[in-house]
């Protein structure tokens, strides 16, 4: 999971961000190794179908370069490094198919998502990219790390069913805001991508940007049982959210659990992960999460706590959410000033922590 | 999450390199990328045509590419023939229940088939005997339905299905080119099938239904656990000396092997009897006469009675209905036989196998090709649909997740599900076989007190049924 994300440590890729925000670098700039220090990496060209852009190659250690070169060739090894990232899809598959059917009602058999524009940002080699593509939505898949986004291509390039429904760009969420129209898309999916990121406002702006407002007013909402065999998740339609595009995030909580988890055990102890990989400063609690996305326009559906079980490689859902969780929201009906949400927030956050 | 990112330095830069030669690859081939299926079938037998159907009328499968070959030509069927086949299967209500679902048992009642309410199992060295029903006599039992009306009605229902399901008779498969188990950049992911008049398909998962000498299972080198029994079966069609009702499935235990009755209307039976080589081929060879006075010794005679065993078992058989008056039954016996129909008379071999497993990467057996079973207890083709059932089940839900169907996970499941259903039946069916081949008087005695047991305990009667009926 956290590899997935890995590669976006080796960029430093600062953008304008929204309006308050303009000299915050969006994405994180973690370095792999242990001082971890942050680069500030001038903004790359507009994104195209290009390979990676190494802003600043002085910067870059060539040989963490090669070692996520070679990582990026072993996106579709089910058994390597990604095996977890893989099992994952179990529940963030049916997480994402759920909650837009609920959204949008069943379009067609045999194609659930027909129909339905999604941007998978942080796409790695496509493992989540692929299952929404062939759940019959147009999926565009954007990681900052090319050689990823290359074998994401490829690998797709060999299912003439996949090759319609999904494409990649090497670029980011902010660039890609940048460039799209508004609305572009009925979902945003940010899966193990927020817990890497420096700024999340300016992220959350960017998914809004990008997020459709469903014209429909009355939206179909078709109880989940009769639509598939198995039902997943249990999700209470609100009828009063006005239901707008869909933001689905999987993050990892900032708890004391997943401080000893995720870091001391899974980077120190068991050296499952690369020492640095995670910095727990920037995991975003689901509360934190939560008043952030309300802030900038979002409206909360639902949160899930998911649980990794390393011995059967096994996730599922669990109703903590002290470790992982998955979070589904709406884009509300008119879009909030985002600065002054944000800057609202701050100050908020700012008192509560004034009177702890 | 925290058990992630192995990092693996030692792997080198191959995917980069291997990346462009694969989009060479791709580029130069473009005309064989229209042939990518979804899945492939491989064999249209009874199972393979069920798959098929079922695949075909699956909701989440609907747009899938999927196509069935098969080596024979299309078996159709507007009105059955006046003769009975000889080859006839045991239909258990959950495979009917399938067939149904399929739309393909409305076509199987429409052409023939005969219900059957119960089934007498006796043994030839005692009079133990075992009778199964429904408690309520309106339910069947199982149906006997020819294999050639179950593949013709299912046929029928394939024709419906032109926009899910493409079938190419007459067509053989010369060549499986597997591909490696996780992407290798430089092959073709998918399953290569080579065909006789030289076409190349790729199919993401293929289906291996071809029987028991399955070509999939022996090319992708899966092992199988079998033996032959060194016993062939004597299938022919039994004319009744008088109409009877016939709504028994009779067997009977002969040391020799177990001899079936099985009804397939008011003056006709079909015979199953499970033989050594040698008396099967001296059967085969009698004039039609001594070959249905033997028919009718086989499930009368009594010459392998002890006197000792019969003893014990009546006074144990006493025994019991003291112990619990309703547990016991009364023998009927079967109708005898007149005549035999004309050319009726076919033997083969008989064998138990077993595939040790029943998936690979993109690929899955499903029916005798993964299972083969001694024909004594009428499960062979109710083991087939079961799989059949079941896969579609496990590729539905893996389609309505967005899974690549040929991925190991969802087959394991399969693979699971079934080894747990197919083996125990599988194990009881040689069970009976090996206790029931002997007539040394301790195993009679035994087997006796067993099947005695058995009769008189409802309940597991009942579990057996049930069991049997999935």
């Amino acid at each position: 999971m956290y590899c997935k994300n890995a590669g976006r440590l080796l960029h430093g890729l600062r953008c304008p961000g929204g309006a308050g925000s303009a000299n915050l670098c969006s994405w994180a700039v973690r370095q792999q190794t242990r001082g971890a220090q942050d680069l500030q990496i001038t903004p790359g060209t507009r994104c195209q179908n290009q390979s990676v852009r190494f802003a600043s190659h002085s910067t870059l250690d060539p040989g963490e370069m090669k070692k996520f070169q070679s990582l990026a060739s072993q996106w579709w090894d089910l058994q390597g490094a990604f095996a977890a990232l893989h099992s994952m899809n179990d529940l963030r598959v049916p997480f994402v198919r759920d909650n837009l059917l609920n959204v949008h009602g069943r379009r067609q058999w045999g194609g659930p998502l027909a129909g339905l524009r999604i941007l998978d940002v942080g796409c790695g080699g496509g493992v989540l990219t692929e299952p929404l593509g062939r759940m019959g939505a147009d999926v565009l898949g954007v990681d900052p790390v090319g050689d990823s986004v290359r074998t994401a291509e490829l690998h797709a390039s060999i299912d003439p069913a996949l090759r319609q429904r999904v494409a990649y760009r090497s670029c980011t969420a902010e660039e890609l805001s940048e460039g799209e129209a508004p609305g572009a898309f009925d979902a945003v999916v940010a899966s193990e991508v927020v817990e890497h990121l420096a700024d999340l406002d300016t992220f959350a702006n960017c998914c809004c940007h990008l997020l459709k407002l469903i014209p429909t007013e009355n939206p179909v909402v078709v109880p989940l049982c009769e639509m598939a065999p198995i039902c997943l998740t249990q999700i209470v339609p609100r009828p009063s959210a006005q239901p707008g595009g869909s933001l689905f995030i999987t993050t990892i909580n900032k708890t004391n659990l997943s401080y000893v988890l995720g870091i001391v055990a899974a980077e120190r102890v068991l050296r499952i992960v690369p020492r640095g990989t995670h910095d727990w400063d920037k995991f975003v609690s689901p509360v934190e999460l939560e008043r952030l996305l309300e802030a900038t326009g979002f409206y909360v559906e639902t949160v899930r706590g998911m649980l990794y079980n390393p011995l059967s490689g096994a996730w599922s859902w669990t109703q903590s959410t002290a470790i992982n969780y998955a979070l589904h929201a709406v884009k509300r009906k008119e879009d909030p000033q985002p600065h002054r949400a944000s800057v609202e927030d701050q100050a908020e956050a700012m008192s509560q922590a004034g009177h702890a | 999450m925290y058990a992630l990112v192995k990092a693996k330095s030692a792997v080198s830069c191959i995917g980069l390199h291997g990346a462009r030669l694969l989009r060479w690859n791709f580029s130069s081939c473009a005309d064989a990328e229209n042939d990518v299926y979804d899945v492939v079938i491989s064999g249209g037998g009874m199972v393979g045509t069920a798959m098929a159907c079922s695949l075909g009328m699956d909701p989440n499968l609907e747009g899938k590419k999927i196509l069935l070959l098969e080596a024979g030509h299309k078996k159709e069927m507007d009105q059955v023939p006046e003769a009975y086949s000889t080859r006839v299967s045991s239909i258990s209500p959950g495979s009917s229940n399938l067939l149904s679902g399929l739309g393909a048992w409305d076509h199987i009642l429409n052409l023939r088939c005969k219900p059957y309410q119960k089934m007498q199992v006796w043994d030839a060295c005692s009079d133990a005997l075992i009778t199964f029903d429904k408690e309520n006599l309106h339910d069947e039992m199982a149906y006997i339905v020819e294999n050639d009306v179950i593949v013709a009605a299912l046929t029928k229902q394939l024709q419906t299905l032109t926009d899910q399901v493409e079938v190419k008779y007459k067509t053989k498969v010369v060549k499986y080119i597997w591909p490696m188990s996780h992407q290798a950049a430089e092959s073709i992911p998918w399953v290569q099938v080579t065909l006789a008049n030289g076409q190349t398909l790729q199919t993401k998962l293929l289906i291996g239904a071809d029987g028991p000498n399955s070509m999939v299972r022996q090319e992708a080198g899966i092992p199988t656990v079998k033996w032959n029994y060194e016993q062939s079966a004597v299938v022919a069609v039994l004319y009744l000396s008088e109409p009877t009702e016939n709504n028994v499935a009779w067997q009977r235990f002969l040391p020799t092997g177990p001899i079936a009755m099985l009804p397939l209307s008011d003056t006709q039976s079909s015979l199953v009897w499970s033989t050594s080589h040698r008396h099967a081929e001296e059967l085969l060879n009698l004039d039609e006469e001594s070959f249905v006075d033997s028919i009718n010794s086989a499930f009368w005679c009594n010459e392998n009675h002890s006197e000792l065993v019969e003893t014990a078992g009546s006074l144990f058989r006493t025994a019991l209905s003291v112990l619990m008056p309703s547990g016991t039954s009364t023998r009927q016996l079967p109708p005898s036989v007149a005549g035999i129909g004309p050319k009726s008379r076919v033997m083969f071999p008989l064998g138990l196998g077993h595939a040790a497993e029943y998936i690979r990467h993109r690929v899955a057996l499903v029916g005798d090709a993964a299972h083969r079973v001694h024909p004594l207890a009428g499960q062979g083709a109710n083991l087939g649909f079961g799989d059949v059932a079941c896969l579609t089940k496990i590729l539905s839900q893996a389609a309505f997740n967005g899974k690549d169907l040929g991925a190991m996970q969802h087959l394991l499941e399969y693979e699971t599900e079934r080894q747990r259903h197919n083996l125990p039946m599988m194990a009881a069916i040689d069970l009976m076989k090996r206790l029931y081949s002997t007539n040394s008087a301790p195993m009679v005695l035994l087997r006796t007190f067993g099947l005695q047991a058995t009769n008189a305990l409802p309940p597991l009667k009942e579990q057996i049924i049930a069991y049997a009926s999935k």
